[in-house]
């Protein structure tokens, strides 16, 4: 296949998967029970009943629904998500003003995990068989048996409350105004620390999982065979013949736990009062802010097919070969 | 099967985890005769440290006994654990059946809607479907369970794809049998041990997402839960460990409890696999 070809299908595809999205969406409003010109006012106009005409009039709720359907497809397009009556502002700017805190802690998670996973994998699959590879083994089975955000309550139980080492929640000290943008951004780092750390725990224990049995399966591969029979040392085969070659299913795995990695941001931002998407899906939540949760779900949607554009990606680079085939 | 029982058996991770889930089971079924009283209800001083004022595991901000909230959080947690996956197989199987036994555009179009599931964060589909459609037990089961079952169809399809060209399958075509009796009296019951498997694990991931739900305070209102208890001690850590401590750790138990039982039937069912 050509890359022009390729490069469509892929949006062809996202195309598609935009579509499916937005019509859970629209079937999620129409079969909510009861009214959905009150699912949209969030049922806090519930006694207003001009205020419910008014939506039902601006939605086209009185039309058929395939007119309903048309409208709603045009909007998401447009990347109208509608109007949050709670918070008296238009949801995409909400989810805009919250995405790059969002972005920076799964961005950090994520390469953390990976790098994580990898080292630890490593380390594990090298040492085959003995306490170090079990120990690791051990806790990446607890850790994978954690609920995210009670992992997170234990490392702020332990680390800010008990060391008082981290900050235990927010992403900026509230006496930041004075601080230069070196220091601002040094103490948006340390904010970060423990809320990136249990967000991607779960995900290194897992890719500490494959990594470890990929490394032991190209191990007993005839290339590394060759390599230690013409004298190379374990580092430089470790590096050049093992390493590369171990950590692409790693990555093939990494790029399908994206959609995952943005639910877990969702109860680590809760946990840590990160002002994220994630912190404002609680907040809707707790308000029962449909609009502000539809649209959310949607913009949540498209992070995780970027990612996995990014991952694919990723993937190419680590293993030139899928670009050829 | 007594060869299967001995391999489950043999491994560490069989028998530990078989007895955690028996652990976790008693406790469920223990937990209305050893505490009658609704968890919900006070039993004591707001605050009590564990051992204080009669209460084991302490008391939460209003007095109620953890203890009592454990116990009772394990019903939840099983009863959805369990209900969620069924209909996540129910769905799984039978859409990971049509695609597999079909081929061609049907197969395609189903493999590719699944991919798009997948997706998704199921999660933040799982809160929208809970808010929407308001927290009950059924609505989180459903939610759920719509959630989960991409993996058990993609799993179920490939299956049945590798046993439908088996001589056995075709000897039941050539006889006249209809499609679905083919599908559910020989083709089903050969590609059923690593659906199985999967089962187990979704049971344990259930309870997770279970959990996360009603840390967001979408669970079900009459009824305590893990998540519940650890969201609602979440504000007052520093003051009271135990509040958030004690149901995380029942949630810990139970899911690595499902996680080695579900291994140790991977080694069981699948040998071939296991022995690789």
């Amino acid at each position: 296949m050509s890359v022009v070809l390729r490069v469509l299908a892929k949006l062809a595809g996202i195309a598609v998967a935009i579509l499916v999205i937005a019509t859970i969406n629209f079937v999620l409003v129409h079969s909510a029970p009861g009214d959905p010109a009150l699912v949209i006012a969030g049922q806090s106009g519930a006694t207003d009943a001009k205020f419910i005409e008014q939506i039902r009039a601006e939605y086209g709720l009185d039309q058929p629904w395939p007119v309903q359907y048309a409208n709603y497809l045009g909007k998401v397009v447009t990347l109208d998500l509608g109007y949050s009556v709670r918070q008296r502002t238009a949801v995409s700017e909400l989810i805009l003003q919250r995405l790059g805190p969002t972005l920076l802690l799964t961005g950090a998670a994520f390469a953390l995990s990976l790098l994580g996973g990898v080292v630890f994998g490593a380390f594990a699959g090298l040492r085959h068989g003995t306490w170090a590879d079990f120990a690791i083994s051990m806790v990446s089975l607890l850790l994978y048996a954690m609920p995210v955000f009670w992992l997170g309550l234990m490392l702020v139980l332990i680390f800010s409350i008990n060391l008082e080492w981290l900050p235990a929640f927010g992403y900026v000290n509230i006496r930041s105004a004075g601080f230069t943008p070196l220091q601002y951004a040094l103490d948006v780092l340390r904010h970060l620390i423990l809320p990136a750390v249990t967000l991607s725990a779960i995900y290194m224990a897992v890719y500490t999982r494959l990594m470890r049995a990929s490394l032991i399966e190209v191990s007993h591969e005839d290339h590394v065979k060759t390599a230690r029979a013409k004298g190379l040392t374990e580092g430089q085969i470790l590096r050049g013949h093992m390493l590369r070659n171990a950590a692409v299913p790693v990555v093939t795995f990494a790029g399908l736990q994206a959609g995952a990695l943005i639910g877990g941001a969702v109860v680590v931002e809760t946990v840590f009062s990160w002002p994220g998407l994630g912190r404002l899906t609680f907040d809707a939540v707790t308000a029962r802010d449909y609009p502000v949760l539809l649209g959310l779900f949607l913009v949540m949607s498209l992070l995780v097919i970027t990612i996995n554009l990014l991952t694919d990606l990723l993937h190419r680079v680590i293993d030139p070969r899928i670009g050829t085939r | 099967m007594p060869h299967f029982l001995r391999t489950f058996l043999g491994r560490p991770a069989g028998v530990i985890g078989l007895l955690l889930l028996a652990l976790v089971c008693l406790t469920a079924v223990l937990a209305p005769i050893l505490y009658p009283a609704s968890p919900w209800e006070m039993a004591g001083v707001p605050f009590s440290r564990p051992g204080e004022n009669g209460m084991l595991l302490g008391g939460d901000t209003m007095g109620r006994d953890i203890a009592a909230g454990v116990m009772h959080g394990a019903r939840v947690s099983i009863l959805i654990g369990l209900a969620s996956t069924l209909t996540a197989l129910l769905i799984g199987v039978t859409v990971g059946c049509i695609a597999g036994w079909s081929g061609g555009l049907v197969d395609a179009g189903i493999v590719r809607f699944t991919e798009i599931f997948q997706t998704i964060p199921n999660f933040v589909l799982a809160i929208l479907l809970v808010a929407i459609l308001t927290p009950s037990i059924a609505t989180i089961i459903l939610a759920i369970g719509l959630v989960s079952w991409p993996p058990l169809a993609r799993l179920t399809r490939a299956q049945v794809r590798s046993v439908a060209q088996r001589e056995f399958v075709q000897a039941a075509r050539c006889q006249g049998q209809s499609t679905i009796s083919v599908v559910l009296r020989h083709v089903l019951p050969n590609a059923v041990s690593p659906i199985i498997v999967m089962g187990a694990l979704t049971v344990a991931a259930a309870i997770l997402i279970e959990a996360a739900l009603s840390f967001m305070g979408l669970g079900d209102p009459n009824h305590m839960s893990w998540g519940y208890m650890i969201g609602a001690g979440r504000t007052v850590i520093r003051q009271a460990w135990w509040m958030s401590v004690f149901p995380g750790l029942a949630i810990l138990l139970t899911v690595v409890a499902i996680n080695l039982v579900g291994e140790a039937l991977n080694d069981a069912l699948n040998p071939r696999i296991s022995r690789a």
